[in-house]
């Protein structure tokens, strides 16, 4: 190994208002390596990398490339120095081409659009490194994995040296993961330090070197992979032995309460989202929802909950017919919904806590007269629900977008499951919390279910679905691939049906 | 072993920090230093043009505030602005871009001085009540016009509220000029005169007149509605974000539908007390441009009904003050001139609400 | 219809939309970074009245021009420091452009109003080109602004669709994040074409009172900047719709005006609101049709950047 590392981070400190992100973390990669930086949500992985990119700049520390102290003011001058990132959000011009996007913002290149030369040069960087990629085509009409790849080669185009990637498989299906990993260990072998920012042990045990934890915005350790195994690594990530394992009860079937029959609709872009979608779940069960996320997760949540048109099919609810009525008409049949966008769709930030906790049922008695909100008993109810869901902010008469991720989520649990559900709708409800909240969120549901309520539960995390679940739906490109029992089916089995293919036993 | 730091330009370093509350103090400090620093601008114009700037604020201040017909005036100029100061902001709060309230003032005139004019039927303790109907209505529906559009198909409000404004100006122009104006006028553009029972009164021996009554009463109403109310409630929560807005299964369309005709409704009573509280005829001109202002002080008053009340008066007062100083060569214009101003200082101090400054050493903590 | 009436209503259709052109490509250009300016009525007075001032100070119509761009460019660096650097709302800060500019032209036109212009941009011939038949007198019997028009429209096309700088200045408007990522200066590239917005604006005021009028009258932009709003909605902001659309928007001035000379029976009242009134029918089924086809405004039109917003 080389005796420079390519990259060295030393005491970085960064601070946001009212959180502290980085704290003195130390981190290096070398040329040839996988370097995996491994933590919680929230652990402070993402704000070093996007320091190391030029996006933020730190308050304190100092950064190294290939033994040079450097300051990066901006992310040209990180891009300058080989250093390239691919976000978890992809940093893509939807209108434009991929041809357009790769080139964008580079230096020397004239006045004119070379359109012909880039694409080709496109062409032969995506044989080297075996990443398909199609120039011509514009951002829009590529699928996730597709664009990834863009992003990728967008980097390797600038002649990165460095490249991180930022929880790249989270949107990928296992076998476009193992596609990923393959492109990764090419990439290293030529020389360079690819850095993997994942709080996922198995990929991590799977494709890294080296591994650096992070821990609260610290960084606690830096190890070999092939001197380490998972139960350490979980130690150094969250601080104590392993995640509590849940603890369910076989399910206590009810009626049935949700039932979808060949749910067509549309998506935002005017395309077919859903494709003959049939699912039902009972009282007292979570159906699991798995499927790489853009498959028609949301536009199934929002058929359901009135906020999406169903172009053809039927959506029942207790047996009555719920095709295309109001989202209130669905409230009020007792449908609550985790939205994806729990800030700005299921909470508003600047509203105060009395305010969105009432947002549900600010039509109805005794929050509400003919005409005037009963403040006192709104501000009684949202104490209440703060006291019962142990929820921590500043007042009920603060606006709630000062409060944590884990607490605004919990908010919102709370007003959903005070209007005594018979069906939860859930999407990627865990999404960004720290572990201490998604026990929380995971209690809440399971508590749910054990009262009877039906709970549709999407997430885009395997482990997670499976814990949880009692059946499992598969979506795939709009479609229910599958619905399966928890106990009969595996990881391997799914993984192949959120990636369109169906098992050699579906024949038949 | 620590590296050495390298350092670069100045040892400190400066920088925005968002900020994630607001204090009261700086809620009522920015505007104040907005405006005092608009007028400081202000002054270098009119110093630029070879003017005296002490003298001319000496005069605008005198004008405006100097003496019992100046504060008269003042107020007679706040009650236009405090309508529709409420109207601009209730549709603000919704994020409804309505600039066409100088248009839904015309309309309400013109609809108000119709029950003046053409209902002589009328019994005279309906007239005024009849008038104020018909002033609401006209403004109200000039508003939905552009409203439809916009709740069905999501046509920029800002565009088509403005030209109608145009569109109205001229339609009243027509009648004034045409078909209303009083043949005994001597081929003046003016109505006949509005009868007794059309008017409203004035008080304290000015031109005050009952229309400050109708504007206190609407600021009070629409600050109730608005704090207290299932509307006001939707109205906030559809302003703030129209997601949960749909989410909590409101209807947004009938919302928009529904603030903008109060909005135009405010505005429409604007006109209606103008001609019947102080033209009592239909004339070319009845607004200096209320409606323009109006979104300053909507602005300037963060959309709270009371603040409106208070920045109505000190803009009245800006107006007269703005008329006074026509006597020593400057034009009316200069009023509106500082207006712009005052709304870019206070649309620039509000960075200081959202963000404070921070300056650090560099290196150290 | 009559040969001669027909040219002669088509090159006053140019004539009067060549200031709602001039005024929408400029708007064009700073929409397409993201910001929304509705500051162009406020922008184009300042630009009338400091190219009329400019132009009597100097003798020189080129000099009054000159300082119109100035003074257009100066008002809309107002709006891009509050509204990039200070994150204002934007319509807000526009509004206020507009009653700023309204305010300012008032104050320093007081002592122009009814000075004939000194020296004008007027009507040039082009050789050989004003002899087409009926193309010639419509098209090429014009000033030079009109002239510098036909060239700006297919050179600012080419810059926006054809360039790399113009695929910068479309990146920051659809996602000035990955620009950003990218090393493509965000907020330095808003500058630059918020003020050659304002510049773009100062030359349709100046072309108002330089060409068109050509005298200093109070208002004279009449609406011609909100106009130019809806124009560039109409435009899909491509420049070369917008050219149409300015054309069909002149004609319409035109007409009204030509009915009103040949005295219909139709109050001219009525017959001014045509250009209102026509405005907001094509800017109803713009829209209309802008949502059929998803073709929509710069995806980060009216959003203000901030790196760090987490």
């Amino acid at each position: 190994m080389p005796q420079v590392p390519l990259v060295e981070m030393k005491g970085i400190t960064k601070r946001f208002p009212g959180v502290l992100a980085n704290d003195h973390v130390s981190f290096e990669a070398r040329s040839g390596e996988i370097h995996a930086l491994l933590g919680e949500n929230g652990a402070g992985k993402s704000t070093l990398m996007s320091i190391l990119t030029g996006l933020y700049r730190p308050d304190e520390g100092q950064i190294f490339i290939k033994g040079k102290p450097v300051q990066l003011k901006n992310p040209k001058e990180a891009i300058g120095l080989g250093i390239g990132m691919v976000h978890q959000h992809f940093r893509l011009v939807q209108p434009f081409s991929v041809a357009e996007n790769i080139v964008l913002g580079m230096k020397n290149l004239g006045l004119f659009i070379k359109k012909e030369k880039v694409e080709k040069e496109i062409e032969e960087l995506s044989r080297r490194f075996a990443l398909k990629v199609e120039p011509k085509a514009k951002i829009w009409q590529l699928s996730v994995g597709e664009q990834q790849r863009v992003e990728i080669v967008k980097m390797l185009y600038r002649g990165a040296e460095i490249l991180i990637l930022d929880e790249p498989t989270a949107v990928l299906t296992p076998q476009e993961v193992r596609e990923l990993f393959k492109t990764l260990r090419q990439t290293a072998n030529q020389g360079k330090a690819v850095i993997l920012i994942t709080h996922k042990l198995n990929e991590v045990m799977e494709i890294a070197d080296r591994i650096t934890v992070l821990r609260g915005g610290k960084s606690v350790a830096t190890v070999n992979k092939v001197e380490t195994n998972k139960i350490e690594l979980t130690k150094l990530m969250v601080g104590r032995e392993a995640m509590l394992v849940v603890d369910k009860k076989p399910p206590d079937l009810g009626p049935v309460i949700l039932q979808l029959e060949n749910v067509n609709c549309l998506s935002d872009k005017g395309y077919p989202a859903l494709k003959d979608a049939s699912l039902e779940i009972r009282g007292g069960e979570i159906l699991g929802v798995a499927g790489v996320a853009g498959n028609g997760q949301r536009e199934l949540a929002e058929v359901i909950t009135g906020l999406r048109r169903v172009t053809r099919g039927k959506v029942k609810i207790g047996n009555k017919d719920y095709t295309n009525v109001s989202p209130r008409e669905v409230i009020e049949a007792r449908v609550a919904y985790i939205p994806e966008d729990r800030v700005g769709m299921g909470l508003v930030p600047n509203l105060n806590a009395m305010e969105n906790v009432i947002l549900k049922n600010y039509r109805e008695k005794p929050v509400c007269g003919p005409l005037f909100i009963n403040g006192d008993y709104v501000k009684n109810r949202a104490r209440q629900l703060v006291d019962d869901f142990n929820i921590k902010m500043t007042g009920v008469d603060k606006a709630v977008k000062l409060m944590s991720g884990g607490n605004l989520q919990k908010l919102l649990f709370a007003r959903e499951v005070s209007c005594e559900p018979q069906l939860i709708v859930a999407v990627y409800p865990v999404r960004g919390l720290d572990v201490s909240a998604i026990e929380a969120v995971h209690d809440i549901l399971l508590a749910q279910r054990e009262a009877g309520v039906a709970i549709l539960f999407i997430s885009e995390d395997l482990d997670e679905i499976f814990k949880l679940s009692d059946r499992i739906a598969v979506l795939y490109d709009g479609q229910v691939m599958d619905v399966l029992p928890t106990g009969k089916t595996n990881v391997e089995e799914v993984g192949m049906l959120m990636a369109g293919t169906r098992p050699e036993r579906e024949v038949g | 072993m620590p590296a050495p730091v390298i350092q670069q330009g100045s040892p400190f370093t400066i920088k925005l920090e968002k900020r994630l509350t607001t204090s009261r103090l700086n809620n009522i400090l920015i505007p104040v230093i907005s405006v005092f620093l608009a007028l400081v601008v202000g002054a270098i114009f009119i110093y630029v043009t070879g003017n005296d700037p002490v003298k001319i604020y000496q005069t605008m201040l005198k004008g405006a505030f100097g003496s019992k017909y100046g504060i008269s005036e003042t107020v007679v100029k706040a009650i236009p602005l405090i309508l529709t100061g409420l109207a601009v902001s209730i549709a603000f709060k919704m994020q409804l871009w309505n600039i066409g309230a100088e248009g839904q003032l015309y309309m309400g005139a013109w609809a108000a001085a119709y029950v003046a004019l053409f209902m002589p039927d009328l019994p005279g303790f309906l007239v005024l009540p009849t008038m104020f109907l018909f002033g609401f209505l006209g403004g109200a529906i000039w508003a939905l016009i552009p409203a439809i559009p916009r709740a069905l198909i999501g046509v920029n409000e800002t565009i088509t509220t403005l030209l109608l404004n145009y569109v109205a100006i001229l339609w009243f122009g027509y009648f004034v000029y045409g078909p209303w104006r009083d043949p005994k006028g001597f081929n003046f553009p003016l109505s006949a005169a509005f009868p007794e029972a059309a008017r409203l009164p004035s008080m304290f021996d000015t031109r005050v007149h009952y229309g400050l009554i109708i504007g206190l009463v609407a600021v009070v109403i629409i600050y109730i509605m608005l704090k207290h109310t299932k509307w006001g409630y939707e109205i906030r929560v559809i302003g703030e974000s129209p997601n949960a807005a749909r989410y909590a299964g409101m209807n947004i369309v009938r919302n928009i539908l529904l603030v903008m005709i109060l909005s135009g409704g405010l505005a429409g009573i604007a006109g209606m007390s103008e001609v019947a509280g102080l033209t009592h005829r239909l004339q070319p001109t009845i607004s200096p441009g209320y409606g323009y202002t109006a979104i300053i002080i909507a602005w300037l008053a963060k959309l709270n009904p009371f603040a409106i009340l208070l920045v109505s008066f000190l803009f009245g007062g800006l107006l007269v003050g703005g008329y006074s100083v026509q006597t020593l060569g400057l034009p009316a214009a200069t009023a509106y001139m500082l207006q712009g101003l005052i709304l870019f200082f206070v649309l620039g101090g509000e960075l200081f609400n959202r963000y404070r400054l921070r300056i650090r050493e560099r290196g150290g903590k | 219809m009559d040969y001669a009436l027909v040219t002669a209503v088509l090159a006053a259709a140019i004539i009067a939309g060549t200031p709602i052109l001039y005024a929408a490509l400029g708007e064009i250009l700073a929409e397409r970074t993201g910001v929304l300016n509705l500051g162009l009525e406020g922008m184009m007075l300042v630009g009338a009245v400091s190219g009329f001032m400019a132009t009597i100070a100097t003798g020189s119509h080129w000099m009054g021009l000159l300082a119109a761009m100035i003074a257009g460019g100066m008002v809309a660096a107002v709006h891009a420091v509050l509204t990039i650097t200070f994150k204002a709302n934007q319509v807000v800060s526009g509004l206020a452009l507009t009653i700023f500019g309204t305010g300012l032209s008032g104050f320093l036109g007081k002592k122009l109003i009814g000075i004939p212009a000194p020296s004008t941009f007027s009507k040039v011939s082009l050789p050989v080109l004003s002899d087409i038949p009926f193309l010639g007198p419509v098209l090429f019997n014009q000033d030079p602004l009109v002239y510098l028009s036909y060239l700006l429209v297919p050179l600012m096309w080419i810059f926006i669709y054809r360039t790399n700088p113009g695929l910068k200045m479309r990146s920051v408007g659809e996602n000035p994040g990955a620009a950003d990522s990218l090393g493509v200066n965000v907020f330095l590239t808003r500058y630059i074409y918020v003020i050659i917005g304002g510049i773009f604006s100062g030359i349709a005021g100046a072309y108002l009172s330089l060409a068109y009028a050509p005298t200093w009258l109070e208002h004279m932009t009449g609406g011609r900047g909100w106009i130019a709003i809806a124009l560039v909605i109409f435009s899909t902001w491509n420049p070369a719709r917008a050219l149409i659309g300015a054309y069909i928007f002149g004609g319409v001035d035109a007409l009204g005006f030509r009915l009103q000379a040949m005295n219909i029976g139709v109050s001219s009242f009525f017959l001014n609101m045509l250009p209102y009134l026509f405005t907001i029918l094509v800017l109803i089924f713009a829209t209309m049709q802008t949502q059929r086809n998803r073709i929509g405004a710069p995806g980060a039109l009216m959003l203000p950047y901030d790196r760090e917003d987490r």
